[in-house]
């Protein structure tokens, strides 16, 4: 009997290959999107938790000063109370424009790192050599490789046990390098300490006991994988779409079969057993297909998301991708899971399926328009509990919370908006031939109304994430323009060739602007003090966000300090309250402007304050300002006469163009998975009308038998595919607008601290929506010019067929 | 007396005059494609007067469906020719042979007749706005004496079998067309409702002067009609 059961099971495919393939396709789809994205993540994971264990950071306890580096005294008075700690410095080295995480350990204290204690090591240097000047660099190839040309650096040893951008160093050479002598910014906690120690507090009561991890950084990666898995959550709920509407079809296709299987003696029971075995033997050849997809797409895209992951954020990330059996495992279990959800409707009615009698259509509508009215409550529910989520909770989750209730209430609430909109719009119908059109769009909703979600969905998430990507990139230039101001940007290779080079070139440019900095530290997190030169560069051009009136003079007069908005949204300071820089250093905040881009505390005061509060501050760089035509001649000149390497030379154009470059790497994964969202919406579209195309004959034959041709019919299939996209294309923008707002005005700030200006893109959503009309189009081209070639002999089978 | 005949109708007094012949079929023939496939209509004429009644009957596979949806211009044939109303079908491209079934025939079947989508008074009156004949006077007559007035609101899946094919026929005879092709309108009713709904059908014919052109198995209802036409095996009996 079950035998027989499978047969008459698989018949039902053998005779619909288009279904079988549109199912499997759909399922494939959504796996492969959720897979990619999973993949990265896994993979950029794994990088940061091989890097923490290179680095000693996976979990190691650590003491840090609130109140600035720890003194070298304090390190010894532990040491001398029995403390097993180990000293840290840790810094950026930037030289011609690269910079380097310069991580300066002691080598007797950290043998354990793997860099040192790894089994080749020991072949690669002497610890002596590591210990004496000119000391030694331990980094990876590609870094070593970066070092390779910059002058003034001791040997480089290669080495894959240092993570990619990182330069592990003795600390004694690390100071030399970062021109921080005697100073520690972390003491490791070994994890064995003597008995009796006397505690933290009665020897350095100013340093906490903390457990190490990557902070700032580790939340703004998280945020970004949050990002890329809430897109590959979207791709895969919209590739649902497709397997729910094909499952649901091929189902309501069996009735009849179903019928005369329980007719014939099948039990309910085992009927539903079969039905869900099918699915899930479907489900794992989809989920199969769907990795091997996932894994290809995330090959693709994982060098852009390392680029950015590196470039923006600063963390190690590789760019090869490995397999891993927990990302099969997770993959194969979204697409079973998935098949799952999208089929339960359908199981649930084979269930119920009462043995005689099938509902027609209208009864199809009379059901899609309860289950409108249920749905059309839950999404607005959903819209209230993001919106509510929001105004109670604080946080990346709240934002999310609310982002989810949009879409997703949005999504519900669609069905029933154009079933309004399409009843409004049957009151205009003026001829037969159009109060049919109208009447049957209504109709046919039910079965498109799936597709028609996941086209909302894709659209809004397009329209929202190329809103905030444009914002920002045209914030971003502007800013650009405003922060770059000067027209060539030049690095001496000392502070002695900065001094020579400053004083050449002072009496023929507009200005010799300085740019030197030097490493603090506010609530454990380092700050990057600026000392610049009063110039109306800055009085013109610097993007302030708020201000004092007075602030450019209390800057220059060594009164005020500006700072970046990601350290005034993280310490809510604000133009009137006082920055501590340091113990003996605090300065009322006149200003704060945006600093896209960074994700650490950056602050700028007037260069004499700076001098008078740091020692040996690198005078190595300057911005020049001087006539654009002479920019080309000068930096030749600035070359031959100080014997500077190219790369030394940077200017304003060139700088700009590199920045662009390292913003749009940073959107390339989001274009990418947003296209593909689109296109699983526009194939979405496809199968419905595809597997609907069936149910479809015995509503067009009547109007064919009474005088339509089959070429005005399915020109009319396609004007209303085309009508039904584009009611949904001008509901989902105001949601992606919406949504636009959500990502600049509340995930932005929570997720990097920088608060964006919205600006809106008339042409690209006109782009969009000519998108959505061509993916509509395409989509039912395909059964409409089946329709076209139907033969009569077929139309007429619906009037003759006991169906 | 009248008595009818192919082509012609003859008065009560032996003077003879041509009535106008509104359905000649002659020498068609038709065969499907597939692998089996083998001519069902051979070398087939007849013709349908104005205003008369044929009964077209024959076992089940005999060609009356196709030689009805031939006339109706639903499908082409191979060989021969079919005129309706002057017209000759084989002239005619798609757009033309749907213009003939918009303003000179209407076809009712025996089922999956009716647009789903549309109430019974916009299935009423759809075909007759379609061909620009709307007469309101005569669709409020055809409803009420169908049986219609009290489910003009409701949809097609919401009527008995009678009631649909009532409203096919209220349909089909709205726009008061020059002929009407039935393909077993009845096949699908009992004993009783196929009764009422065949008087109702030949009561309206009269009254609207459409010719009737109409497939049955049923010699009873073959034997209410002006004439009837027997086919066998793809061929006039």
């Amino acid at each position: 009997m079950t035998r027989m059961a499978l047969l008459a099971f698989w018949s039902h495919w053998r005779r619909h290959p288009v279904q079988f393939f549109t199912l499997i396709a759909g399922l494939a789809l959504a796996t492969a999107l959720w897979s990619a994205v999973q993949a990265i993540n896994a993979e950029a994971r794994a990088s940061y938790a091989q890097a923490a264990v290179q680095l000693g950071v996976d979990g190691t306890e650590i003491l840090t000063a609130l109140d600035g580096p720890i003194a070298v005294s304090q390190y010894v008075a532990l040491r001398r109370a029995g403390w097993q700690v180990s000293p840290v410095l840790d810094g950026t080295l930037r030289r011609e424009g690269q910079s380097f995480r310069v991580l300066g350990v002691d080598l007797l204290s950290s043998a354990d790192l793997p860099a040192f204690a790894a089994p080749e090591a020991a072949q690669n240097f002497q610890a002596a050599d590591v210990l004496t000047p000119p000391g030694r660099l331990f980094a990876s190839p590609e870094t070593a490789a970066s070092l390779a040309h910059l002058p003034d650096l001791p040997p480089i040893i290669e080495t894959a046990n240092v993570p990619p951008d990182v330069v592990l160093t003795d600390i004694g050479i690390a100071e030399q390098l970062l021109n921080r002598s005697g100073q520690i910014d972390r003491l490791r906690v070994m994890p064995v300490q003597s008995a009796g120690i006397p505690p933290l507090a009665d020897i350095a009561p100013n340093l906490r006991r903390s457990t190490q991890t990557s902070g700032e950084t580790d939340r703004l990666t998280d945020s970004f994988h949050l990002n890329l898995t809430a897109f590959g959550l979207l791709a895969f709920a919209v590739g649902l779409f497709i397997v729910h509407g094909t499952v649901g079809l091929s189902f309501e296709q069996r009735r009849a079969m179903f019928r005369t299987l329980r007719a014939l003696g099948l039990p309910l029971r085992r009927l539903t057993v079969l039905a869900v075995a099918e699915l899930m033997i479907f489900a794992v050849i989809a989920g199969l297909l769907g990795l091997a997809a996932g894994y290809t797409i995330a090959g693709a895209l994982l060098p852009d998301v390392s680029t950015t992951l590196r470039g923006l954020y600063g963390v190690p990330a590789a760019n090869t991708l490995h397999l891993r059996p927990e990302w099969v495992a997770s993959g194969l279990g979204m697409a079973i899971l998935g098949t799952g959800l999208a089929s339960v409707q359908a199981l649930w009615r084979l269930w119920r399926m009462p043995l005689l009698a099938a509902p027609g259509l209208q009864s199809w509508a009379a059901g899609a328009r309860r289950t409108n009215r249920i749905m059309a409550v839950i999404g607005i529910a959903l819209f209230l509990a993001g919106v509510v989520a929001m105004v109670l909770f604080d946080g990346l989750v709240a934002g999310f919370a609310l982002l989810a209730g949009m879409m997703l209430g949005a999504a519900l609430i669609l069905a029933p908006i154009l079933s309004l909109i399409l009843r409004l719009g049957a009151r205009t119908a003026n001829g037969p031939i159009s109060e049919w059109i109208w009447a049957d769009l209504r109709a046919q909703l039910p079965g498109v109304s799936l597709a028609l979600m996941a086209l909302l969905l894709a659209l809004a998430a397009n329209i929202g994430v190329g809103t905030m990507v444009s914002s920002f990139r045209l914030t971003f230039t502007g800013w650009l323009d405003q922060r770059l101001a000067s027209e060539l940007y030049v690095t001496a290779r000392d502070d002695a060739q900065g001094a020579a080079i400053e004083d050449w070139l002072t009496p023929q440019v507009d200005a010799v602007l300085p740019i030197r900095s030097f490493e603090f530290s506010h609530a454990g997190t380092p700050l990057f003090v600026y000392g610049i030169r009063d110039h109306a560069t800055y009085r013109d051009n610097w993007p302030l966000l708020a201000y004092t009136p007075d602030v450019w003079d209390m800057v220059a007069s060594g009164t005020g300090v500006l700072i970046n908005e990601q350290l005034a949204r993280r310490s809510q300071i604000w133009p009137g309250d006082t920055l501590t820089i340091s113990p003996k250093w605090s300065l009322p905040v006149a200003g704060v402007y945006s600093d896209y881009g960074n994700p650490t505390g950056q602050a700028i005061v007037s260069l004499d304050a700076l001098l008078s509060h740091a020692r040996d501050v690198p005078n190595r760089r300057f911005g020049i300002r001087v006539a654009p035509d002479r920019v080309r001649a000068l930096s030749q000149e600035l070359q031959t006469r100080f014997d500077l390497p190219s790369t030394a030379l940077i200017n304003q154009a060139g700088l700009k163009a590199r920045s662009m470059e390292v913003f749009d790497k940073t959107f390339v994964v989001t274009g990418a998975l947003n296209l593909l969202t689109l296109g699983v919406a526009g194939f979405a579209i496809l199968t419905s009308l595809l597997t609907l195309w069936s149910l479809r004959l015995p509503q067009l034959a009547p109007v064919w038998a009474l005088g339509m041709t089959r070429s005005q019919l399915a020109r009319l299939e396609v004007v209303r595919s085309l009508a039904l996209a584009a009611l949904t294309a001008l509901i989902a923008l105001p949601l992606g607008l919406g949504l636009a707002w959500v990502l600049l005005a509340v995930i932005n700030v929570e997720a990097f601290g920088w608060r964006l200006p919205m600006y809106l893109f008339p042409l690209d959503w006109l782009r969009l929506f000519l998108l959505a009309l061509l993916a509509a189009g395409l989509a039912a081209v395909i059964p409409a010019r089946r329709l076209y070639r139907l033969p009569p002999s077929d139309l007429l089978k619906v009037f003759a067929d006991a169906r | 007396m009248l008595c009818f005949g192919i082509g012609r109708q003859i008065p009560r007094g032996g003077q003879e005059w041509q009535v106008p012949v509104l359905l000649d079929i002659r020498n068609v023939t038709k065969t499907y494609d597939g692998a089996n496939a083998r001519p069902v209509l051979r070398d087939v004429s007849m013709t349908l007067n104005r205003g008369q009644t044929v009964a077209l009957t024959g076992e089940s596979g005999s060609g009356k469906s196709t030689l009805l949806h031939l006339s109706a211009g639903l499908d082409a044939f191979d060989g021969g020719e079919i005129t309706v109303d002057g017209t000759a079908l084989s002239s005619l491209d798609d757009t033309g042979r749907a213009a003939l079934r918009r303003d000179t025939v209407a076809v009712v079947f025996q089922q999956f007749n009716l647009i789903p989508s549309l109430t019974v008074a916009q299935n009423l009156s759809f075909h007759a706005r379609m061909a620009g004949r709307l007469d309101t006077a005569w669709l409020q007559e055809l409803t009420g004496r169908l049986g219609l007035a009290d489910l003009t609101d409701r949809y097609p899946e919401h009527l008995s079998g009678g009631q649909q094919q009532r409203v096919a026929i209220g349909r089909a005879l709205a726009g008061r067309p020059a002929l009407l092709l039935a393909d077993e309108p009845t096949g699908n009713l009992d004993e009783t409702a196929s009764g009422a709904v065949l008087d109702l059908m030949l009561d309206l014919v009269a009254l609207s002067g459409t010719a009737l052109f109409l497939v049955t198995h049923s010699r009873q209802i073959a034997d209410r009609l002006d004439r009837h036409v027997h086919l066998s095996g793809g061929k006039i009996a």
